[in-house]
């Protein structure tokens, strides 16, 4: 069981509200405008995803939440306490995993996360340590210098270097990058148990498998604005439709009724969209009927991707 | 007050693990620099009554090392970590702007003292004497080595790439350093230099550091001081604002 942190784990005195609150958010570089005052809010204890192609504004508002950047205008907080006028509870409560694959090449494993806890204002914790140590399969190399490790064992170290504070909020920038797929299964049963206790999690990711299966609600962003955001069910439901592929013999076509509705796959597959499971048998029904034989029968559930697809196609820049 | 101590001691952890490059090294070529000078120029005229060259060279060339050791480290470890990108490990936890101004420059301070103190030590065969004004002596060394750490704090916030960097220690630091009286009393130059020289704060310290060590110097201790301290006042506060501001380093 992870212990918690009662300095870390509470906002303001009393504060109920959302983990992370954006209001307004307007950030440039020069003439290019990376944030369009971007409104968001992430609650307590969700598990939240934050999609978008790149340059969609992803990193530019993590930078901002974590006091990397500062913002040209609006109000950003964490528990309730402002980036910028709170910086130092602000901080304390957010633990950042960074895109970039940084690590300081003079110390080791423990000792990055001894003076990661030291920089947090608290006495390293061996205990805390070892334990992150485990869950991230690193205790093998805890001595070994950063340079001597792997991309994906680095990758985990900065996971740990943002959870040695225990943080309420955890934010992961790609955070499976280059990870293998074992060592990626791994890190996400160990996230979803800090999230099951209780922490915040955000989550950007270009696998939208991963944030399918583990994220409750979905922002994604184009362009420096939010276009969708909504729980993930809720996504999939009114964007996505499971789908019947099947093929019926090499030069054969589906009944006109099929057809109208069908978009051709190679190898002479088509596939249809369905509006529920019940459609299958009507379909098979049909074939039967034409006296078609079917030869292959694929249904497909609907995916955060083709929601995302969708989306992103759907919306102008 | 933690988050202060761990960056103060991680900085220091920094150079002691590379401590041939930051400790050894400038030792040896400052102890060269007196050895060659020290047997070229053994027969040159007294500069003060009572001080040969060679005695007068010591506390110029520990101070320059000093000078330049603790603009090494400040600037060095701020550029890496910039251009590596691990600054986000300083930038992400609630560190104010004073702790990390406070920590680099004093780690750097103790790095300067570090290989001051060793030159001075190893200078004991060339002059085997105390210093005439001990406290003088070490009040200079804080205040050069700080002044030192703050330019170099500057010039990593300020540096976005190893050759702005370079730029800086070349064709500032450097010419400072070796116009500022090391290896010369400013009387022996032109009326014209001389005036030129009164504006380089380095000259203050060299001299009021040689000062602290024979009791002699070209200008009065106390308005060494002054411009010393009142130099490294202004830069700390400039360094300050700028790292409030996260001028080059959030962006």
């Amino acid at each position: 069981m992870i212990e918690s942190n009662p300095l870390s784990r509470k906002g303001r005195p009393g504060f109920d509200g959302a983990a992370i609150s954006i209001k307004g958010a307007k950030k440039s570089f020069g003439q290019f405008e990376a944030l369009k005052g971007l409104d968001l809010e992430v609650k307590q204890g969700e598990f939240f995803a934050l999609l978008g192609p790149n340059g969609a504004g992803k990193t530019t508002l993590i930078s901002l939440l974590a006091g990397l950047a500062r913002p040209d205008s609006g109000a950003l907080s964490v528990l309730g306490f402002d980036v910028g006028r709170d910086y130092r509870q602000s901080r304390r409560a957010v633990g950042v995993v960074p895109q970039e694959l940084v690590f300081d090449p003079f110390f080791t494993v423990r000792e990055t996360l001894r003076l990661q806890s030291g920089y947090f204002g608290i006495r390293p914790d061996t205990k805390w340590i070892d334990e992150l140590l485990e869950n991230l399969q690193l205790r093998d190399k805890a001595d070994s210098n950063m340079r001597a490790l792997s991309g994906g064992m680095k990758r985990r170290v900065l996971v740990a270097q943002a959870l040695v504070h225990r943080p309420s909020v955890l934010i992961l920038d790609e955070p499976t990058a280059g990870v293998d797929v074992e060592l990626r299964q791994t890190l996400w049963k160990f996230i979803r148990r800090l999230n099951e206790e209780g922490m915040t999690i955000l989550l950007t990711t270009h696998y939208l498998e991963e944030a399918q299966t583990l994220c409750n609600r979905v922002a994604m962003m184009k362009a420096g604005q939010v276009i969708a955001l909504d729980t993930t069910q809720n996504l999939l439901a009114h964007h996505s439709r499971p789908s019947l592929t099947l093929s019926v013999g090499q030069g054969k076509t589906l009944p006109d009724g099929l057809m109208q509705r069908a978009s051709l796959l190679p190898a002479g597959r088509f596939r249809l969209g369905l509006e529920n499971f019940a459609e299958v048998e009507q379909i098979l029904a049909a074939c039967r009927t034409a006296g078609l034989e079917i030869k292959e029968l694929e249904v497909g559930q609907a995916d955060l991707e083709e929601v995302f697809v969708r989306i992103m196609k759907d919306t102008p820049r | 007050m933690r988050g202060f101590t761990t960056l103060f001691g991680k900085e220091v952890l920094r150079f002691w693990k590379v401590s041939f490059q930051t400790l050894l090294a400038p030792l040896v070529s400052t102890l060269l620099y007196m050895l060659v000078f020290a047997q070229v120029l053994d027969n040159h005229a007294e500069v003060y009554p009572g001080v040969s060259y060679r005695e007068f060279l010591i506390p110029g060339l520990a101070m320059m090392a000093m000078l330049q050791n603790s603009f090494s480290n400040t600037s060095s470890s701020l550029i890496q970590s910039k251009l590596t990108g691990n600054i986000v490990f300083i930038l992400l936890p609630p560190l104010s702007p004073f702790e990390i101004f406070a920590a680099y420059v004093l780690a750097a301070m103790v790095r300067g003292f570090a290989v001051g103190g060793c030159v001075w030590l190893a200078s004991l065969i060339f002059f085997p004497h105390l210093p005439a004004h001990p406290l003088e002596l070490v009040v200079f060394a804080l205040l050069g080595n700080a002044l030192s750490a703050v330019l170099g704090l500057l010039a990593g916030i300020w540096s976005e790439k190893f050759d702005q960097l370079a730029a800086f220690q070349n064709f500032i630091i450097v010419p400072l350093t070796f116009l500022a009286g090391v290896f010369y009393s400013i009387h022996s130059l032109p009326p014209l230099w001389r005036d030129i020289s009164r504006f380089n704060p380095f000259l203050y310290m060299i001299d009021g550091f040689r000062h602290g060590f024979f009791g002699v110097s070209d200008i009065p201790p106390f308005e060494s001081f002054l411009i010393v301290g009142g130099c490294a006042f202004a830069l700390s506060c400039l360094s300050l604002s700028l790292l409030s501001r996260g001028w080059r380093l959030r962006g």
